[in-house]
């Protein structure tokens, strides 16, 4: 009768294993497939977490109705996939590693359009005191800067690449020690101050993967400054860190802080002033919630240079063409500042979409009610082919101001002095229509 | 009728087939249709004096499987119906059984005391049958031995049966005291003597109190160490078993006797029968098992705490413990190698050694060292062998510096007397001991190498010899083998095995066709030295790995060309498949990691496929494990086009996650669905209706071992991750679930070390499962749809926050949800995240943790949620900006307040508003209602979940670990049992 077997209170077994390994192979083979699932797993909602949202960080801000040329669309490796993701390969929905992995005319297209850019301040803005931050400018090259996957590459405004080289930053050498998982990336804002061959950092766009993009400035500069030095990107340059990166003083835009910058020394050559509203996402692009203002002072270039560095007599602005001839700022919309006719199209060998070089006549710019009315302006000729961008209406306006009637230092100190005993009233009432 | 069932209990056991089917039939049927009438007759049958031994014990029996089972489930089901049986019936049978403790018949009486355990188990949790104790210790005072001796055999079932929590105790004491009495010299009778000896070993765990009170705790030591010297072999026994479960439940008590156990153990294993001897020597392996524990605990801590302070017994008792196991090793019996379960002084002896080696490190080496030299040359292989394997016990513990200088001498030793020694015992034990050198002395954690380039090659050429040796020794050298490639696991892109790989993987090759593989496991450890050669290779040698892969089909091809085979074939047949499967699991795992060698190994996809599928299909019930792994490995590497196989595989998919009773077969299984849904992505959504449908019956499962459950949540993020919004219909059934789960193991107050283990892991699947689900919906226009669960998630974030016990992984995986919560709900559930605790103080803890992991999901979870927060904020900023915009319009140039004016965010932020609170208190309803009942509605489906979590806790030896019944206290996970063991 096994089936009934009685219980006896007999002596409890005490044999242990005897030279045997106290795993079984079979056990080995789960708890390495776990392992292997759990990484799996894990890589599949970092990827998830970081890549996918900064993809879509990046598609957001390129929105842009149709600007001057569709970018072609890209084969890349990934296409072989096809079947699998149609929807990973389409045009202007890169994100930064597939960009990296551009080359030539593509890349810089693509990184062109990442920089955010400010506007030029032609009036000061409200809640200046309170809503914004203001610090003084390195002058040098406003450039991208992309570590991933082993080095670093820099990009100017234009897309094209400055410096290929490795750094302290994160994923930014080929060294051992890289934590985190390989795929993430950083990318900063950066200007490139040739004198001392240092990066000063500006802006922080992605780090480690994460993207910053729809944060404030307020917590951007504050992750900027908590993050930058823990890397040894800060450290002086190495055989695994080619260029040293800097931090720019960030204050906010009350009495003190406009006066340290304006006055103050930096380490870097002054090339005008920064405002950053504290609230605003980094958005790519012109955006008037970050401003530019510059003096004779703060700046060795007030007034824009001609290619050989004389400043013409008459300002010069680029605009850019249209099919119907009209002639556009850069902004979004953009602004139309005349119009050419088509026999001289034609003749000129014009295109659509060509950035053509005007000088402001003696007429000037007029304006009705804060709108441009009319534009007197002369055609020069074709832009520099390293633009890849027309004017912005701020600047032309900023440009045309210094030369004319300047929104001078004393002016923004007066309204900081002045707005903190002012109510901020709704502005409404103070619309003219 | 009475006359009747004790012909039909004595036909039930009939050596006359037929005669035994139709009355087990007979009781069954009378089972079926009166139950009542059936334990009644039972009981009143072991009850009466007239009826047959053998009638009245089968009567007790089953009686007593009317009241237990081991299946989980079908234990609760008896319980509830022994509860629900009428009063008075329950009385009677009671009745019965009492009175049967005073039987004359021994098999009565002790069948009796076993049902009456079962009762009181029952019934005691209840606070029913309050007057049980109190009878059973007025039996105490009679005077018919018989009746005293099966009085205290009921204590101890009993005390075996119920936990300590739910007897008072002043009954507590009552019983010790009746029990201690039993086993005290004077008590003249052996049987009671007994009797009472081994109650105490059952009611040691009530003794807490008493151990605490020093008198108290004086009188029961002193009296169970007078009992070890009893002239009754049996009582010194048990006695000893006493004392060894005292070592690991009242270790921190027992400085005051340690001196005194010490001189009776060591005069037990020097002179006593091998029984008393080998309990003995338990015991200080118990002590050892105490003092690691503790030991590492303080190594794993800096602040050196741990909550029972070690007292070096094994330190001090060295200079005398260390001679006294090494004169065990001397008592080796002829053929013990051969025997697979010998267990004998010798064995444990060594066993012990090795312990203390790992107990106190390099102190045991000078102690060791002069006993090895001077045995191990003696003509004698007793003295050989036992100077080997004093040698190989201590390889453990003391550091690599103390040992690699003896190690380096003794190594080429060791080669030599593998070749040359004439006893295969001594050479069984040399290959073990080289084992051990690899093990712990070889590899890159190891400073100084012990393996060179100049005796590598001897190494290889004396393990491939001796592999051709009778099979117990062949066994330990695939073992040394298994070990020495291990040692090369990090080795770099060049491994010095590369020259040797292909004759030893031929080596190996030719084992597992030997006649005799089957004997002492010699087919399995060449298979499994197969594995880790291949899993330890380098890219040098991977073209070899792809040859064997078409070897290996062959192989598991050939085991599907059988034809008609006895259940034994079949079995062994089985177990081959098992083994092929597993080698090319490994296989498939090592070349599918690298680009190239994965773009090769592809061209054999489908055959292996295909060859997976017909082991699934010659196994008709049941899916085989091995082949299940390695479909996942497979998986893994093919990627999406994996979806090819989907259709053909699903069934057995399926059925892997039916099993509920080889629960590793089902867990397993669970794996795989997740590494399909990587593999396979949106692919998989057409086989998912039926995997949700499974996994959800899964996890309302009482019988499904509850180990399984928290993969089967991880296993849901997997899925939503894989189909996106898709997971849209399963939300349904998916959140409540969690829901439930995750109040259930939001507390753990008062639970043991392994309930707050298992309550981790349950919470970790949890969290994994809300992470794929919240990532799935991501940049989904049904993200509101998860807006509903936010709250209810937040709290179940915060309460384990404020509970303090998860350890580090679930805290990554809880930051990492407040994350995913805050990047797929965005702006919508800014308010809620900022209203939360995590996001504020369990946040920053994990911000400053020196986890790194901890840490990366903490920084992408404050990203994640500023961006959500201050989403929330630029609806207004935009406001803010506008205007800003339009003041300057009223300036010089105003174009920009037309430009720059709607967006969408104002709409957005709209939305979720109060009319997705109201949705939200509704669908909570319905979904605890659904719940309920899916869950099978036992009182409440919360109850049932929690029965399920703690009464699993006694089935969990399932992991094979050395030794089952060490610690009666926690119940630790042992046992290797497994059939690899």
């Amino acid at each position: 009768m096994k089936k009934y077997i009685s219980k006896k209170m007999a002596p409890h077994d005490l044999r242990r294993p005897f030279k045997r390994p106290t795993i079984s192979d079979q056990q080995r083979r789960r708890e390495l497939t776990l392992l292997r699932q759990n990484q799996s797993r894990r890589d599949a909602q970092n990827h998830a977490r970081f890549l996918a949202s900064s993809v879509l960080a990046l598609h957001d801000q390129s929105q842009s109705p149709e600007p001057i040329s569709e970018p072609p669309i890209v084969e890349l490796e990934l296409a072989t996939q096809d079947d699998s993701k149609p929807e990973t390969v389409q045009h202007g929905e890169l994100d930064v590693l597939q960009a990296s992995k551009l080359g030539g005319a593509e890349a810089r297209k693509w990184f062109a359009k990442q920089l955010m850019l400010p506007e030029w301040m032609i009036d000061v803005p409200d809640r200046f005191n309170q809503d914004w931050y203001v610090f003084s400018r390195p002058a040098g090259k406003r450039c991208f800067v992309v570590s991933s996957n082993g080095t670093t590459v820099s990009r100017l405004r234009n897309g094209s690449i400055l410096h290929y080289f490795p750094s302290a930053l994160p994923n930014g050498a080929r060294t051992k020690d890289n934590s985190g998982s390989a795929l993430s990336y950083s990318i900063l804002d950066c200007i490139f101050h040739e004198s001392d061959q240092t990066y000063y950092v500006i802006d922080m766009v992605c780090w480690r993967g994460y993207t910053l993009y729809d944060c404030t400035a307020e917590f951007r500069f504050f992750w900027l400054n908590s993050k930058l030095a823990e890397t040894g990107a800060c450290d002086s340059p190495s055989h695994y860190h080619k260029y040293r990166f800097s931090l720019v003083p960030v204050y906010n835009c009350e009495e003190t802080g406009l006066l340290t910058v304006y006055r103050g020394a930096t380490p870097y050559v002054k090339d005008g002033l920064l405002f950053y509203n504290k609230h605003a996402h980094y958005q790519t692009g012109n955006t008037p919630l970050t401003l530019a203002w510059k003096d004779e002072n703060c700046s060795q270039y007030v007034i824009d240079t001609d290619s050989n560095g004389q400043i013409p007599s008459q300002q010069q602005v680029v605009l850019e063409l249209q099919d119907d001839g009209k002639l556009i700022t850069s902004d979004d919309p953009p602004v139309v500042f005349g119009c050419l006719d088509s026999d001289f199209i034609v003749k000129s060998g014009l295109r659509s979409g060509n950035l053509l070089r005007f000088a402001v006549s003696d007429g000037g710019l007029s304006f009705v009610d804060g709108k441009l009315e009319k534009a007197d302006i002369q055609y020069l000729g074709k832009s520099n082919r390293a633009r890849a961008f027309a004017d912005s209406y701020s600047k032309v306006i900023f440009q045309y101001m210094v030369r004319h009637s300047p929104l001078r230092f004393e002016d923004l100190l007066a309204t900081v002095s002045s707005s903190t005993t002012e109510a901020n009233e709704p502005s409404d009432v103070d619309m003219p229509g | 009728m009475a006359m009747e069932i004790t012909q039909v209990l004595l036909n039930a056991q009939s050596v006359d087939g037929n005669v035994r089917k139709h009355a087990e039939e007979s009781l069954k049927q009378f089972q079926e249709q009166n139950l009542p009438g059936f334990l009644l007759s039972l009981s009143g049958e072991l009850a009466s004096e007239e009826k047959p031994v053998d009638s009245r014990k089968l009567a007790g029996l089953i009686l007593k499987n009317a009241l237990d089972a081991k299946e989980q489930h079908r234990k609760f089901e008896l319980v509830q119906r022994w509860l629900s049986l009428d009063p008075n019936v329950k009385n009677q049978i009671k009745t019965c059984l009492l009175q049967t403790l005073s039987s004359t018949a021994p098999d009565a009486r002790s069948t009796a005391s076993q049902v009456i355990a079962k009762v009181a188990g029952i019934e005691l949790p209840q606070k029913q049958w309050p007057e049980l104790i109190g009878s059973l210790l007025s039996n105490i005072h009679q005077v018919p031995a018989h009746v005293k001796q099966a009085t205290l055999e009921t204590l101890g079932y009993m005390c075996e049966e119920v936990s300590p929590d739910v007897v008072d105790q002043d009954q507590v004491n009552k019983i010790l005291t009746a029990v201690v009495q039993g086993m005290n010299a004077s008590e003249a009778n052996n049987d009671v003597r007994l009797a009472a000896t081994r109650a105490l070993y059952n009611a040691l765990g009530f003794a807490q109190a008493n151990f605490s009170n020093d008198m108290e705790r004086d009188y029961i030591m002193r009296v169970v160490c007078e009992a070890t010297l009893s002239p009754e072999v049996k009582i010194r026994q048990a006695a000893f078993e006493c004392l060894v479960s005292i070592s690991s439940t009242y270790y921190e008590k027992l400085a005051p006797y340690i001196q005194d156990i010490f001189n009776i153990t060591a005069k037990a294993v020097k002179e006593d029968e091998e029984p008393v001897a080998l309990q003995a020597i338990e015991f200080w392996s118990s002590i050892c098992d105490e003092e690691i524990d503790i030991l590492e605990e303080y190594g794993g801590d800096f602040t050196g705490d741990s909550d029972i302070p070690c007292f070096y017994f094994i330190k001090q008792a060295l200079p005398a413990l260390v001679p006294m196991l090494l004169e065990t090793l001397l008592k080796q019996e002829e053929d013990q190698d051969q025997d697979e379960g010998a267990w004998n002084i010798a064995m444990a002896g060594g066993t012990c050694l090795g312990l203390v080696a790992r107990t106190v490190g390099d102190d045991i080496v000078p102690l060791v060292m002069p006993f090895i030299e001077e045995n191990i040359t003696k003509p004698d292989w007793r003295q050989r062998e036992a100077a080997t394997y004093a040698f190989g016990s201590i390889l453990e513990g003391p550091s690599p510096d103390k040992l690699t200088p003896t190690v380096n001498v003794a190594l080429n030793f060791m080669l030599s007397a593998l070749t040359k020694d004439p006893n295969n015992h001594v050479k069984d034990t040399t290959a073990w001991t080289l084992g051990r050198i690899f093990e712990f002395l070889h590899g890159s954690t190891v400073e100084t190498q012990i393996i060179t380039h100049a005796n590598c090659q001897q190494i290889i050429t004396v393990l491939l010899q001796s592999m051709k040796d009778v099979p117990n020794v062949a066994e330990k050298a695939c073992g040394a083998l298994y070990f020495l490639a291990q040692g090369y696991e990090d080795v770099g892109s060049s491994s010095p095995l590369t020259p040797f790989f292909q004759e030893i993987v031929q080596s190996l090759l030719t084992v597992t066709h030997r006649d005799d593989a089957g004997e002492s496991r010699l087919r399995t450890a060449a298979y499994e030295t197969l594995n880790e050669v291949v899993r330890c290779s380098t890219d040098e040698t991977a073209p070899m790995v792809l040859q064997l892969v078409p070897v290996i089909m062959m192989e598991l091809h050939q085991t599907l060309e059988g034809q008609k085979l006895s259940s034994d074939e079949r079995e062994k047949q089985n177990e081959l498949q098992g083994l092929l499967c597993g080698c090319l699991q490994v296989i498939i795992q090592k070349l599918g990691s690298s680009e190239p060698t994965k773009y090769v190994f592809m061209q054999y996809a489908d055959q292996i496929m295909s060859l997976f599928l017909r082991v699934f299909a010659c196994r008709s019930a049941t899916v085989h494990e091995e082949a299940m792994l390695a479909i996942g490995a497979l998986a893994y590497a093919t990627g999406p086009d994996f979806a090819k196989y989907m259709q053909e595989f699903y069934k057995y998919l399926e059925m892997g996650l039916q099993n509920f009773e080889e629960y590793q077969v089902c867990a397993v299984t669970v794996g795989v669905v997740g590494d399909i849904c990587r593999a396979l992505e949106d692919k998989i959504l057409p086989y998912c209706d039926g995997i949700m449908t499974q996994l959800l019956k899964d996890l309302s499962s009482n019988q499904l071992h509850r180990s399984v459950k928290p993969p089967i949540f991880s296993c849901f993020g997997d899925i939503a991750l894989a189909i996106g919004e898709n997971f849209e219909k399963y939300l349904m059934y998916a959140m409540p679930m969690l829901q439930s789960a995750a109040e259930l193991s939001a507390h753990t107050s008062g639970a043991d070390d392994e309930m707050t283990e298992y309550t981790n892991l349950l919470r970790n699947g949890i969290l994994e499962a809300y992470s794929g689900i919240f990532q799935g919906f991501k940049n989904s226009p049904k993200t509101q749809l998860l807006m509903p669960y936010a709250p209810h998630i937040l709290q179940f974030l915060d309460s384990i926050y404020m509970e303090k016990d998860m350890d580090d992984v679930v805290m990554k995986t809880a930051i990492g949800v407040l994350g995913d919560l805050a990047d797929t709900l965005g702006s919508n559930a800014g308010s809620l995240i900022q209203q939360s605790l995590s996001s504020k103080d369990f946040l920053n803890e994990c911000l400053s943790s020196d986890d790194h992991l901890i840490k990366e999901s903490a920084e992408w979870a404050k990203l994640a949620i500023s961006r959500a927060i201050s989403t929330t904020e630029v609806i207004s900023l935009q406001v803010v900006a506008n205007s800003c915009i339009s003041t300057m319009g009223s300036g010089t140039f105003g174009f920009w307040s037309e430009e720059v004016g709607s967006d969408g965010f104002a709409e957005t932020g709209e939305e979720c508003g109060i009319n997705q609170g109201v949705t939200n208190c509704d669908d909570m309803k319905v979904h605890k209602r659904i719940l309920s009942v899916t869950l099978g509605g036992n009182g409440g489906s919360g109850m049932t979940w929690r029965k399920l979590l703690v009464s699993d806790a006694e089935l969990d030896y399932d992991y094979p670990g050395p030794n089952p019944k060490h610690d009666p206290r926690k119940g630790k996970p042992g046992g290797n049992s497994g059939k690899n063991a």
